[in-house]
């Protein structure tokens, strides 16, 4: 194959992946707007009732109320010990670092169900009743990784000239941080805190082990496809979600120039 | 699994019970529960009511006037089998959960283990106009203690696309009819063994099952072998109501075993189906809202009980869900409602009609006659899973 | 804990500024109080959870009240290894999850290729960003997008016919849960293989062509071989994910059980923990397995 035709193959599958990768999400959106009770294609036509519908359904806002808490909680929790954690591993070099990273990482490289699972045995064992800080307990502990890479990555990017200079200015190691680091830092603990909230408000499977009586939204969503008489009100929620979802992570992007939000720990 | 030694084995309790008091544990003879006092008079709401239900029994049309009186706001968990409720339930239903609608399979295990706890009928005053069988039904009254209040009750159905069957079917043979290969859907629940079972006893004579719930070793092993041709046509074996109605809705299936929630819900939608009991006769239930013993919003559990039981909530559940009311007064309503409601779902003739169901009960070692030769409901779970694969 | 330090007033003098200074002149005393809450957290909650996880798996429940009992037994393992339904369940999970593995491979690294080596620095930006999106947007939106789209009179159908194709059947069934798995994890695969790709020296390529190796060798003997950490560190996503996943087959699959369903069943209805906790093992197990795999496949520089 000539060079010039690997090339047109290759922008050919770009396209094909593309497609592939957001037909769906058009199709969700579009489902958002049918105007007919019917899940079928193509949608009869275009209206608004759903989404009416939706905002004035107490259950699905008391679901996102709940969502909103608890993704909240969760950010601030996973801030405080993931910024702890990078701060605690980013100059040291003990041998203990990798074993570190290696735990921090390991409820995202883990299928969801085991933590689910072992927290569930956790909390049954120690007698603790299910409710929401047991959910925020699990959304915290697979959080508190994206945090930690993103204020990880930022510190070791920003250890150098500038911190070298301040403290030759006679700055002791405090003043250098509060002044220099800190300041620095703070677009990638909000990279950090957009992509937590992200994960937490659409997380299902750790949820649904460590949830008592409290629905969520992915809970809610997960129970009414199943319901499905409320189908065209799951059109809409879940538009609504990507929505959500989405929107932290570009913020996270524009602070991060990308590198922080690849979820999968790679691209730093 | 385990987890069907415990109804075994309290189910054995009961049957222990019944017959004769000579063995078991002293422990097994009387629900742990059975000396809890219940509420003398409902007091003021707590304002907030968790359920656990089957999907369908709360609907906003009697879910929000009951909200808006009492102040009582639901949260409800639509289960999908008696097996998952019972889990729910553990621990008295854990301090999250008041009340389960549980179903004659579910009742006794609930019992006996003390996740429930007596109810005082002095506080439903419906109860009085209950159907004579469900006022103290042996499924959900031992000793003359009420541990529930009985709700309604109905068949499992055949479900079919009239596109499809011009004319119904009679007999739950096409279920295992090659005919219909990639089109059948069936219930993901063990319980479901007791469908086979009926089929068989009526089309296999020789193998002499009378009672779909109690079969010996070699009825058994028929009725799983059958289920086992059964498998490569079974398109989805579905967990929840509305799994079985996309299916429907969708037409990926044509003909299932189905609850009638599923009808009511498919011909609103427009789908084309109806359903049918077959000549065989057909499998059902018989619910009871029961109280958990750590249920946090007791009050206004009671409200709920005494709600639900009203004749106007029992016939609009009763026509919305496809089942026959416990409440004697229902009928009048059901008519009110929608012409001749009360005699399509039997509300006006059931002695005769009740028989004809063989309702949900857990398959115990002990069978009819005493001896011990019958296939408990651990078996039968476990079965269930190789069945499925 | 950060965030504290941060908001502090300056103050000069006083006791505070000894033990800044103590505290910043002695790094390891920072790091030990900095690293003791997250340390503290993932010890107390998740790996004692983990542990207990383990032990469960040798308890029992008592077949009365269901009720956990420690009386050590062999019994869940033994039952998972005797009855073949498990072994078919686990067979099936891993072959899927091996399959999405490989499709997801397959797709992706053309993809992260032109990503890293053809496109141009704005073309790659925007290809980033269009993968990140799918990334995170909800998991449960973009399996049920494809329940529109897969079931009997969904997009597919509807586009199959106006192209004459009689309709394929596709939802509920193992097909749809390949299909929804690889869609749903592809963009797991795309970043890290993206991310080692390019990373390849175009100075070795170049060489390589200089030395007069064709495209093809280049790509076999200089750019695989670099690539292959990335793709294994996306490997273990892809792969994991699928392991341990119910939601999926669940919502789109035909009844057929995965590992997943059967340990959500085992506690969502059946209520017997210990077997669920055994039957977990399994995953943990292959999941070890495969971190040491990657680990000497050096996915954990690609990390």
């Amino acid at each position: 194959m000539s060079e010039t035709l690997t090339r047109i193959a290759l922008r050919a599958w770009v396209v094909l992946v593309l497609l592939f990768l957001f037909i769906p999400m058009v199709v969700i959106f579009l489902y958002a707007f049918n105007s007919s009770k019917i899940e079928a294609w193509p949608i009869e036509g275009f209206s608004l009732r759903w989404i009416n519908v939706t905002l004035n359904d107490a259950e699905v806002l008391s679901a996102i109320k709940l969502s909103v808490e608890v993704a909240l909680i969760t950010t601030v929790l996973a801030l405080i010990l993931g910024s702890c954690a990078a701060f605690a591993i980013h100059r040291t070099t003990f041998f203990g670092r990798d074993a570190i990273n290696f735990l921090l990482v390991l409820p995202l490289a883990l299928p969801g169900i085991i933590t689910g699972v072992a927290l569930h045995a956790f909390f049954d064992y120690g007698g603790i009743l299910l409710s929401v800080a047991t959910i925020v307990v699990g959304h915290t502990t697979f959080c508190i990784v994206v945090v930690y890479n993103n204020v990880l990555a930022r510190l070791r990017r920003t250890q150098g000239s500038l911190v070298e200079a301040a403290m030759d200015l006679g700055a002791n190691g405090f003043q250098t941080f509060r002044d220099i680091t800190l300041p620095l830092l703070s677009t990638a603990v909000i990279a950090g805190a957009m992509l937590a909230f992200a994960l937490s408000f659409d997380e299902i499977i750790v949820t649904t082990f460590t949830a008592g009586a409290q629905n969520t939204l992915p809970i809610w969503i997960f129970a009414q496809i199943r319901n499905g008489q409320r189908l065209p009100e799951v059109n809409v929620v879940v538009s609504f979600v990507i929505l959500i979802t989405i929107i932290p992570v570009l913020i996270a992007a524009r602070l991060t120039g990308g590198g922080g939000t690849s979820r999968v720990p790679a691209a730093r | 699994m385990k987890f069907g030694a415990i109804a075994a084995l309290a189910a054995v309790a009961v049957t222990a019970c019944g017959s004769s008091n000579n063995n078991g544990g002293s422990t097994l003879q009387q629900p742990p529960t059975a000396n809890i006092k219940p509420l003398a008079q409902i007091g003021a709401g707590e304002g907030a009511l968790t359920l656990i239900d089957w999907g369908g029994y709360v609907q906003s049309l009697w879910q929000k006037p009951f909200e808006q009186q009492t102040g009582c706001k639901i949260t409800y968990k639509d289960a999908g089998s008696s097996d998952e409720m019972v889990t729910l339930m553990a621990n008295g239903g854990g301090g999250q959960w008041d009340m389960v609608s549980a179903s004659g399979d579910a009742d006794l295990r609930l019992i006996y283990s003390g996740d429930v706890k007596p109810m005082n009928m002095d506080l439903i005053p419906d109860w009085q106009n209950f159907q004579t069988a469900f006022k103290s039904p042996a499924f959900n009254t031992i000793s003359g203690i009420h541990y529930g209040v009985s709700l309604q009750w109905g068949p499992n159905t055949l479900l079919y696309n009239t596109k499809k069957f011009v004319n119904p079917p009679t007999s739950w043979g096409v279920l295992y009819d090659s005919q219909y290969s990639g089109l059948i859907t069936i219930p993901d629940n063990a319980i479901q063994i007791a469908d086979a079972a009926l089929y068989l006893s009526k089309t296999k004579p020789s193998l002499k099952i009378t009672d779909p719930y109690e079969l010996t070793q070699s009825q058994f092993d028929a009725t799983v072998a059958l289920l086992k041709q059964q498998r490569p046509l079974v398109k989805t074996y579905w967990a929840a109501v509305g799994d079985e109605e996309t299916a429907f809705k969708s037409g990926d299936v044509v003909v299932g075993a189905a609850w009638p929630i599923m009808t009511t819900d498919l011909k609103t939608a427009g789908a084309p189906v109806n359903d049918t009991i077959p000549t065989e006769g057909a499998t059902g239930w018989a619910d009871t809202w029961m109280l958990a013993t750590n249920a946090p919003h007791p009050n206004c559990a009671y409200m709920w009980a005494k709600w639900v039981s009203t004749p106007t909530v029992q016939a609009e559940q009763a026509i919305n869900y496809g089942e026959t009311p416990v409440n004697t007064k229902a009928c009048a309503v059901m008519e009110s409602l929608s012409a001749g409601s009360c005699a399509a779902y039997h509300g006006n003739a059931p002695g005769s009609y009740f028989d004809t169901i063989k309702f949900w009960k857990t398959p115990i070692a002990t069978c009819d006659d005493g001896t011990k030769n019958c296939i408990a409901y651990a078996q039968w779970q476990s079965a269930w899973t190789t069945i499925k694969g | 804990m950060t965030v504290e330090v941060a908001g502090r007033p300056r103050r000069k003098g006083g006791g505070a500024v000894a033990i800044r200074s103590l505290f910043w002149r002695l790094p390891w005393l920072r790091t030990t109080v900095l690293l003791t809450p997250p340390l503290a957290w993932f010890v107390v909650i998740y790996i004692a959870s983990l542990v207990l996880l383990l032990i469960t798996a040798f308890w029992a429940i008592d077949p009365f009240t269901t009720r956990m009992i420690q009386a050590w037994n062999l019994d869940n393992f033994r039952q998972i290894l005797n009855e073949p339904t498990y072994l078919r369940i686990i067979v099936r999970t891993v072959s899927m999850a091996a399959l999405v593995t490989v499709t997801d491979a397959a797709i992706a690294f053309p993809f992260a290729y032109y990503m890293a080596r053809i496109a141009s620095r704005r073309v790659q930006t925007i290809l980033f960003a269009a993968v990140l999106l799918p990334l995170w947007a909800s998991y449960l939106a973009r399996l049920y997008a494809w329940i529109l789209i897969l079931n009997h009179s969904g997009v597919l159908n509807w586009s199959l016919q106006a192209f004459g194709v009689p309709p394929a059947n596709v939802a509920y069934t193992d097909v749809a849960v390949w299909i929804v798995f690889s869609y749903i994890w592809l963009p797991f695969m795309i970043i890290p293989t993206y991310a080692a790709l390019e990373r390849v020296p175009e100075s070795l390529v170049e060489a390589a062509s200089d030395l007069g190796a064709r495209r093809w060798r280049t790509l076999r003997d200089i750019v695989l071989p670099l690539a292959l950490p990335g793709v294994v560190a996306g490997s273990i996503f892809t792969f994991s994910l699928t392991l341990g996943d119910y939601i999926t087959p669940v919502l789109i699959g035909g009844g057929t059980s995965f590992i997943g369903n059967v340990v959500y069943s085992n506690i969502g209805i059946a209520n017997n923990v210990p077997f669920a906790a055994a039957l977990a093992m399994v995953p943990i197990g292959i999941m070890a397995l495969y971190l040491i795999g990657a680990k000497r496949l050096g996915a954990f520089e690609a990390l």
